[in-house]
């Protein structure tokens, strides 16, 4: 019964974006906001009623409804959880990690020697699996957040400082020889030309580095952490079936790590406003 | 090829910094064992030590420096005896031993292709589904582009164990992790690929009387190749990343990731720095093999990278 219910709303479901991506209205902004909400609400209203319909055990899949009592009801506890790992873990790490990119970058871009060697070992880096340093440094600085914010230090640092390095050779000769007829030296050039010139880069190494950040953090908190944490509540609620708070520490995880990204476009749009790809 | 000396440069760089760590990182455990085997060590209280940084520790004991670059449970290794480790593991043990990198590296390498295939293929059908469907791309779209924001990769350990309980062991969990992490990759970067030629050309297939499948095939898909290959780079490597976090803390018995565990619970630093090291290799084997294709192909077909 609640199987063929979901059916029946996913077909409802389908058809109304269908009529509204193909209806006059289709290109306004509230449209475009429309037609992915409905597509989230029925995937939401399926799954439950599948849960349900099929008798799911909600050790393997637990509802919607229960996932969302869940966040509830455990808020405090979600909260503690959240700051340690998002706010002590992924923040303190992202912006040391971040600060040193940026100034080895502006170091390297001196020596146009540095730059082309940095970049591609830079990018090459930025590919491999550092996660793998997480239990050897949750070893070396214990289990509570500093070892967090250095994996996540060491993760955000490769993408960030080659996006950075490639941003600083982005000017024109024409744009330097102009700061020169002007009389500015290094220093002034830096500043008023090129560090503003790269904004662009940078913040896209930045927005990268959202993701990588939390995944940092709630990783090697899978090899110790004190008694609170994402990935501690994770693992734990894991060992006790609690399949319910994993899944609402995964919408917290998601909620933060979307926020993240959201706050970088919006600092972004802000001081890149002069872009062509934000006018 | 100019960049060679730069790079080599960097890299030389980066070795010099690790080889000058390991003695302010290894000197307090190298001066208490040189204690024990009666070397003269400068501050003689083992608690007197800990209060003396590492540095400090160095270069009031100058003649026990040598010793920490062959330090047997060092806390950072040393290059050489990492390089050591490294042969050791991968040429000097048959690849069916359960101490050799290669059987390892095999274990995490299989479920990390067969997921990226399987993600690849299904991320293609999911591109081409937007691009031809303007519901799907009204509706799938955002919620694709959001999933990027969203570290998944971190519920990859909970996903083996949730199918373990199901009775699902083996390839199929990794390769299910490695085959949602290059998906995504895949569709975006798809998606963007198939859009690429411009209405110029759309126009001009109309003009042939083209249909929408001769369209697909003479324009759209060879448009998209430079825009595939560069997804499909990140796409192995986010799969590779993916398989290896799924072992870590699951228990797992082989793979890479169960090697950088075991090292640590046992106190063998040097496998742990070998399978992350191994795992790195494996990483820019893959990417520059893809790297390879896509020059070779992109070349016979007269385009440039994306």
């Amino acid at each position: 019964m609640l199987v063929i219910a979901a059916v029946l709303i996913w077909i409802v479901g389908w058809w109304l974006n269908v009529r509204l991506a193909n209806g006059p209205a289709a290109g306004s902004p509230l449209v475009r906001l429309a037609i992915p909400a409905i597509f989230g609400l029925t995937v939401l209203i399926v799954w439950e009623l599948m849960v349900r319909g099929f008798d799911v055990n909600p050790v393997i899949l637990p509802a919607p409804s229960a996932i969302g009592a869940r966040l509830m009801v455990e808020g405090p506890r979600l909260w503690a959880d959240f700051e340690q790992t998002i706010i002590k873990g992924a923040m303190t790490g992202y912006v040391i990690g971040g600060l040193a990119a940026l100034g080895v970058a502006i170091l390297a871009d001196r020596s146009p020697f540095w730059t082309r060697g940095i970049l591609p070992v830079g990018s090459f880096m930025a590919a491999l699996p550092i996660v793998g340093i997480a239990p050897i440094f949750v070893k070396w600085f214990g289990s509570d957040w500093q070892s967090k914010a250095a994996v996540v230090a060491v993760m955000v640092f490769f993408p960030i400082l080659v996006n950075t390095v490639a941003g600083l050779r982005d000017t024109t000769a024409m744009q330097r020889d102009l700061m020169r007829t002007y009389g500015a030296g290094y220093w002034p050039t830096l500043f008023k030309l090129r560090l503003p010139a790269a904004m662009p880069f940078i913040f896209n190494g930045l927005k990268i580095a959202t993701t990588l950040a939390l995944i940092g953090a709630i990783v090697a908190e899978f090899f110790g952490s004190p008694t609170v944490g994402m990935g501690f509540r994770i693992s734990t609620s894991f060992g006790q079936l609690a399949l319910d708070m994993v899944w609402a520490e995964i919408v917290i995880a998601a909620l933060a790590g979307s926020a993240f990204y959201g706050l970088m476009v919006l600092i972004e749009k802000r001081v890149t406003f002069w872009h062509p790809s934000q006018r | 090829m100019k960049s060679i000396v730069p790079v080599l440069t960097v890299v030389a760089a980066i070795f010099a910094f690790w080889a000058l760590a390991v003695i302010p990182m290894n000197i307090h455990l190298v001066a208490d064992q040189a204690q024990r085997d009666e070397i003269v060590v400068a501050p003689e209280e083992p608690a007197a030590r800990q209060e003396v940084s590492g540095i400090g520790l160095a270069l009031r004991n100058p003649h026990i420096i040598p010793l920490t670059y062959t330090f047997v449970r060092p806390t950072l290794p040393s290059p050489h005896q990492v390089g050591a480790e490294l042969y050791d593991s991968v040429f000097a043990k048959k690849i069916t031993s359960k101490r050799s990198l290669v059987y390892h590296g095999w274990v995490t390498l299989a479920p990390t292709l067969l997921g990226f295939v399987i993600g690849t293929g299904l991320g293609i059908l999911l591109a081409v589904g937007i691009v031809y469907s303007r519901v799907m791309d009204a509706s799938v779209m955002p919620w694709a582009i959001v999933s990027q924001t969203i570290p998944i990769l971190a519920l990859a350990p909970m996903i083996i164990v949730v199918l373990g309980s199901m009775g699902i062991q083996g390839l199929f969990p990794k390769s299910l992790i490695a085959a949602y992490l290059s998906f995504f990759p895949v569709v975006v970067g798809m998606v963007k690929g198939l859009r690429s030629p411009d209405q110029m050309q759309l126009d001009l297939l109309r003009t042939y009387n083209a249909s929408n499948t001769q369209g697909f095939w003479a324009l759209r898909l060879p448009a998209s190749t430079p825009y595939l290959f560069a997804s499909l780079k990140i796409g192995i490597s986010a799969s590779l990343v993916g398989t290896i976090v799924a072992e870590l803390p699951t228990g797992a018995k082989a793979g890479f990731g169960a090697r950088m565990l075991v090292g640590d619970q046992y106190g063998q630093p040097l496998v742990s720095w070998a399978a992350l090291f191994g795992a790195a290799i494996t990483a820019a084997a893959l990417v520059g093999l893809f790297g390879l294709i896509e020059r070779v192909t992109l070349k016979r077909m007269g385009m440039q990278a994306a």
